[in-house]
């Protein structure tokens, strides 16, 4: 990317010429920072900050994404990818033509036997489709129809922090952009009243203390911080700090917002400091976000047969399923980049028992969320990806018994779906073998995933750049292929 | 005029308008500091003009780094054709199969084989190619052209050149500079036909230099004082009265602490909590007490090393274990261990040398002098530890010292052990008694070894002769060698970075090929030289020279016609005004509401953070509670808030601090609506106002309330409102009263947390 496109997408934007008319590619730039407004009229200090941005690099089929990961690494062989060789050769050592050396992670490397186990839920083919899914996920199975199924993922890490970072950031180890951050940094936003990346957490029931998370998941790395994840949470406080202090009223606040602007407008004066009115302008959206934040959170207002659709654990704040409403929420309110994170999804022991409540947890207002999405007519330039950081192993860690056993984490191959924005519904992509172990049909790397979804916003992974320390980086790395055939 | 119609005209017009702008905004953004497009004796670029001599290393260079080193440069792995053009042999030398020329034949463009594939418009041959996304402007070719013309004079990089003292600049302003840096500044401002901003206001000036040298605003006595003070060394006295103040070692600290990434926890998945603090308190105490920089930089790099070396000294080379420690389980041990190694030798490159060697840990530097091998004869420095990759809960990673409190009171007395702790363990370095070999590591990967490699350093920089100790004391002697010509100019541009808010160099982190080249290279020169001999590494010393400059006590009064012409104030024709730390601006309203605790030192503190962070995120192992302190280890200074890396503090992250996962060298500078947020609502500046409002309100020499507010505003700000603001100020403060029922708290509250909110109180003016 050319530095004074870079220059223009890290800066303070401001988006009157868009609104004076001009258009802008049919998007809105600027990100969190967006506030300035038509308040005042275009000065020499906006055109420096606007101009024609060649993003786009094409026409985009998606305008936002809910992205909604699942952490822990779910089993893709008791949810997707049906393997019934492994139920014929229950207790088997896992053959070494098949693990061919592959890195196994501390918990299992001093196993003696490596005993393969199918699943013990049952799977059946649903809709025009055919696609196998297990009795776990009966609502997601009513709408095969909707999704898109890869089958092939495969990823470089095997541990928990390494494979999350790397999903999240295109590398394991720390200190890059987020992939949220990245869209905000090269897309913009399209509102003006919220962040242009939200990210929400819930708890998995299966496994309530699983793995943890770490807020440098939503981080801008490198990228400046306007373009960080803002964490919305369930309870009196949806955003840090938006609350006012108890005994402030809004109206008080409106009154001390005026001559506090007032006061910085004699800051300009004293100072001669052009940035004063930058400044005064956070504030407002400040304000603004009070409400906005407030009122999407807000949802009383949903009708009976919406929390019927979601599930009944919709109603309990915080859970997966409050998140998914305000995930539809905060897409009709256009914000671009929507991370869920639910936990809970690492099941090394007791598989059976834990990994039937996960499924719970999700399952419906998975499905709900995609129709929902649809039946407002969002669905089409909204992209849903549901999935965890890395699968789980075909053979038990731990004792394998008549009803239970525990999977590793396993790297090599695992599942993902995708909805809408621009993705071929009913549609599976790529394969394993009999054992679920390799891919032998149309891998899907994490790069290959990430530069897919950018293209569907019409952005060029190879392009989308930021120069840091002397280095132009990128959220793919020096990798990844846009998957053409699973695009619609 | 219709609306609609005058809606047509403005776009029409901003539609003209728009192809001038975006020249203008181009030649604007390229004035900037990272540009690389500056003439070479020009530190900003008002035009496109090409500079009548150019210059290889600011205006040749930069180019050929940016646009060619990848494929044609020091990467021998990734070097396509055979053709590097990072040293002369290979830019001049024949092109072999690609052309009958020469690559570059010295005063004849048409015969020069770079100068055809740069003009190619055929994408076999057009160079850069189109899929490499990178592309030269005109101006770019031009230069390239026009140097090739002027008989292509080749030269070293910038910055591996020993710096030398140069003469100081003419200027007419002798009487505005107030020392040495201040002819080089004003050199380049003259030549630009501006001129330097006068003095700032005493109380513009104070409040700068005291939140610089202590973090913290001068206290209303010491504004008064030195208000009085009408003698030439009014200013001298405030300087050395704040840099004796111990909290010029929190200050001082607070920056290295972001450039070693300290923290209280270790980082990775669980993120358990470790004890560095009493490392935390050597740093400030190593400030307080001013040990030269060489030594500072020696004990945290080898202290262990030296001949008999004092247990202070051992504390001091905690610095190298303050990067991440992994406990997740079901990892490969020596993965990560091999991770911990890296991350000291690319802390201390970044740190030391300004330079980013982490891409050497996989192939060849890219664009930098740096070579796998070279990476990994750095890495050999730190790889003799005995240590673990993966550590269990609870435990220490060796090595490790323990110390007590008679310890403390025999040989650290520097050290804050509570009480209430009888002994803590400290990790620090220490040889393995048979010392590893270290090997190349294939794409860096921990299983992958290949060619064995010995303790050395990048030899473009300086050959790491055998005369020098082989080990981490003979790195330390090879970074204050009086030839190694990084160590001093990094330090110089950091320290002037930390008053400044911008490097000299933009790029504190990057002073190889890719950075950004010195705005004022004889003046970085002249510092660093300084710094190194007259100086003798005296860091008081040192400082004290910067903010006794006259270009450090400009007005930051921004004039129109400099803002036009140099937007970005690269020539500091007026002081920078900048917004403060993260630290500063909670440490502020504490101070100024009189809860500041004050205490130096210590275990890291738990003020009030927002409800359920550390719970949500957490597996329920470790941390997963944040229970925040009561008393007044709730009003300690921000430097000794408890950093959990998973999940920072949330005030904190949002005014920018890193969150020192690695070392970080210079923080973003952002605005955003959530600062806004933190600080209208955040209980703690809500607390101080309640607390300043209270304090003013039982004050017994203020009879009206307009003394109140007056007071209030000037504690606060420490200077006293225009009568505008005064008047904004009483009318706010009638409003607030004719609401009482609405509000039932003091005005004054309100007031303050006005003030708290004003632009000043958060700048650096």
């Amino acid at each position: 990317m050319d530095p004074l496109h870079e220059h223009l997408l890290n800066k303070n934007r401001r988006h009157f010429l868009q609104k004076m008319g001009l258009g802008i590619g049919g998007l809105a730039l600027g990100s969190l920072l967006d506030p300035m407004g038509l308040k005042n009229s275009p000065t020499a200090a906006d055109l420096l900050q606007t101009g024609p941005v060649p993003l786009p690099h094409f026409a985009p089929k998606a305008k936002r994404i809910i992205y909604l990961f699942q952490s822990g690494g779910p089993s893709q062989l008791d949810l997707f990818d049906y393997k019934p060789k492994l139920n014929e050769m229950r207790g088997q050592d896992l053959p070494e033509s098949i693990r061919k050396g592959q890195r196994l992670t501390g918990m299992t490397s001093g196993q003696k036997n490596f005993p393969l186990t199918g699943s013990v839920f049952n799977f059946k083919q649903y809709g025009e489709s055919r696609a196998w899914i297990s009795e776990l996920m009966p609502y997601t199975a009513k709408i095969a129809d909707e999704l898109c199924f890869v089958k092939s993922m495969h990823t470089e890490a095997i541990n928990h922090d390494p494979a999350i970072t790397f999903f999240q950031t295109g590398s394991q180890q720390s200190g890059r952009p987020s992939f949220g951050s990245w869209m905000s940094y090269g897309l913009g936003s399209l509102n003006d009243n919220l962040p242009a990346f939200i990210v929400m957490l819930s708890r998995g029931s299966g496994r309530p203390n699983g793995q943890p998370l770490y807020s440098r998941l939503w981080g801008n790395g490198f990228l400046s911080s306007l373009h960080q994840g803002v964490q919305f949470r369930a309870g009196k406080d949806p955003v840090l700090y938006l609350k006012n202090p108890d005994g402030i009223s809004r109206k008080e606040r409106r009154q001390m917002l005026d001559y506090l602007a007032a006061m910085n407008e004699e800051q300009e004066k004293l100072f001669g400091d052009p940035e004063v009115a930058n400044r005064i302008a956070q504030y407002e959206m400040a304000y603004r976000m009070q409400t906005s934040v407030t009122d999407v959170m807000n949802i009383e207002d949903e009708p009976d047969h919406v929390f019927q659709m979601y599930g009944p654990e919709a109603l309990t704040p915080g859970t997966f399923a409050a998140n998914c409403i305000l995930a539809r929420r905060l897409i009709e309110k256009d914000v671009r980049f929507i991370q869920l994170y639910h936990m809970g999804w690492d099941q090394h022991d007791n598989l059976p028992t834990q990994i039937a409540k996960q499924a719970k947890d999700v399952d419906q207002a998975s499905a709900a969320l995609i129709m929902d999405l649809k039946q407002r007519g969002l669905l089409e330039d909204t992209l849903v990806v549901w999935g965890g950081e890395f699968g789980r192993t075909n053979y038990s860690q731990g004792t394998l018994t008549d009803t239970n056993y525990g999977r590793d984490h396993h790297p090599r191959s695992f599942s993902i779906f995708m909805a809408g924005g621009g993705i071929k519904p009913g549609f599976t992509y790529g394969e394993t073998d009999e054992f679920g172990y390799n891919v032998v049909k149309d891998p899907m790397h994490v790069h290959d995933l990430q530069a897919t979804i950018l293209n569907q916003f019409g952005v060029d992974h190879t392009k989308l750049t930021y120069k840091y320390q002397g280095r132009r980086f990128r959220l793919t790395d020096v990798a990844g292929n846009v998957i053409h055939s699973i695009l619609s | 005029m219709k609306p609609a119609l005058f809606g047509k005209y403005l776009r029409l017009s901003l539609y003209l308008l728009l192809p001038l702008a975006l020249v203008w905004i181009y030649k604007y953004l390229f004035g900037g500091p990272k540009s690389e497009l500056i003439s070479s004796n020009d530190p900003i670029a008002f035009t496109q003009t090409i500079p009548e001599t150019i210059n290889y290393n600011f205006d040749v260079k930069p180019i050929l780094s940016d646009n060619c080193y990848a494929c044609h440069g020091p990467d021998a792995e990734a070097r396509q054709a055979n053709l590097r053009l990072d040293t002369e042999a290979g830019a001049f030398g024949d092109a072999k199969n690609l052309s009958t020329k020469p690559i570059i034949k010295r005063g004849n463009p048409e015969e020069s084989a770079l100068v055809f594939h740069i003009n190619s418009t055929d994408p076999k041959t057009q160079m850069p190619p189109p899929d490499s996304n990178l592309s030269l402007s005109e101006r770019e070719k031009q230069i390239l052209e026009k140097w090739i013309a002027q008989g292509a004079p080749w030269e070293g990089h910038w910055a591996y050149q020993i710096p030398k003292k140069a003469a100081l600049p003419q200027t007419n302003f002798t009487d505005w500079a107030q020392n040495e840096i201040d002819f080089f500044i004003a050199s380049k401002i003259q030549a630009r036909g501006l001129k330097p901003s006068p003095l700032a206001a005493k109380e513009i000036i104070l409040r700068r230099l005291a939140f610089d040298l202590t973090g913290l605003p001068p206290s209303l006595e010491l504004m008064d004082r030195f208000l009085q003070d009408e003698s030439d060394q009014a200013y001298e006295r405030m300087v050395d009265h704040l840099m004796e103040q111990p909290q010029f070692g929190e200050r001082m600290a607070s920056v290295w602490l972001d450039v070693a990434r300290y923290a209280d926890t270790h980082g990775y998945q669980d993120d358990l909590e470790r004890i560095m603090w009493p490392w935390r308190d050597w740093v400030i105490s190593a400030f307080n007490k001013n040990l030269p920089y060489d030594e500072f930089i020696t004990w945290q790099l080898a202290g262990d090393l030296l001949d008999e070396p004092t247990l202070e000294q051992i504390v001091a080379t905690g610095y190298n274990r303050n990067h991440k420690i992994t406990q997740e389980g079901g990892v490969i041990d020596e993965e990560y261990r091999v991770e911990y190694v890296a991350d000291r030798a690319i802390t201390t490159s970044k740190a030391l040398m300004g330079i980013t060697v982490e891409c050497a840990r996989c192939h060849d530097h890219k664009y930098d002098a740096v070579s796998q091998k070279e990476f990994f004869s750095l890495y050999s420095f730190f790889n003799n530890v005995d240590e673990k990759g993966r550590i269990e809960y609870g435990e220490t990673p060796a090595p490790f010292i323990t110390i007590d409190k008679d310890i403390v009171k025999e040989e650290l007395s520097f050290l804050h052990l509570p009480d209430s702790i009888p002994k803590v363990e400290l990790m620090i370095m220490e040889e393995v008694a048979d010392l590893r070999k270290t090997y190349t590591l294939s794409r860096g990967q921990y299983d992958a070894p290949e060619e064995e490699v010995q303790p050395g350093t990048p030899s473009r920089i300086l050959p790491f002769d055998k005369k020098y100790a082989q080990n981490r004391l003979g790195l330390a002697q090879w970074f204050f060698d009086e030839k190694n010509p990084l160590t001093s100019r990094v330090v110089a541009n950091r320290f002037w970075q930390q008053f400044f808010g911008r490097g000299l160099v933009a790029t504190p982190e990057d002073f190889g090929n890719q950075g950004a080249r010195p705005s004022h290279p004889e003046l970085l020169d002249w510092l660093a030289v300084t710094f190194r001999t007259e100086d003798q590494w005296n860091m008081k010393a040192f400082i004290k020279r910067i903010v006794m400059s006259g270009t450090y006590r400009q007005s930051s009064k921004q004039m129109d016609e400099v803002n036009r012409m140099d937007p970005t104030n690269i020539l500091l024709a007026h002081y920078p005004r900048q917004k403060l730390p993260a630290e500063m601006i909670r440490d502020n309203a504490l101070v100024t509401s009189g809860l500041l605790n004050t205490t130096i030192g210590g275990p890291s503190v738990k003020p009030h953070q927002p409800e359920g962070l550390w719970e949500e995120t957490t597996s329920g192992q470790g941390l997963t509670q944040y229970q925040p302190d009561g008393g007044s280890n709730r009003f300690r200074r921000s430097l000794y808030t408890f950093w959990k890396r998973t999940v920072p503090p949330p005030n904190m992250i949002t005014f920018d601090a890193p969150t020192r996962d690695f070392c970080t060298v210079e923080r973003q500078k952002t605005s955003t609506p959530l600062q806004s947020l933190v600080l209208l609502n955040d209980p703690q500046f809500f607390n101080a106002a309640k607390a300043i409002a209270k304090k003013i309100d039982a004050e017994t020499g203020l009879q009206t309330e307009s003394e109140k507010i007056l007071k209030l505003f000037r504690t606060i700000t420490l200077r006293k409102p225009t009568d505008e603001e005064k008047k904004l100020l009483n009318n706010y403060f009638d409003a607030l009263l004719s609401n009482r029922s609405v509000s039932s708290e003091n005005p004054l509250v309100d007031l303050a947390l006005l003030i708290y909110n004003l632009d000043e109180t958060t700048q650096k003016s």
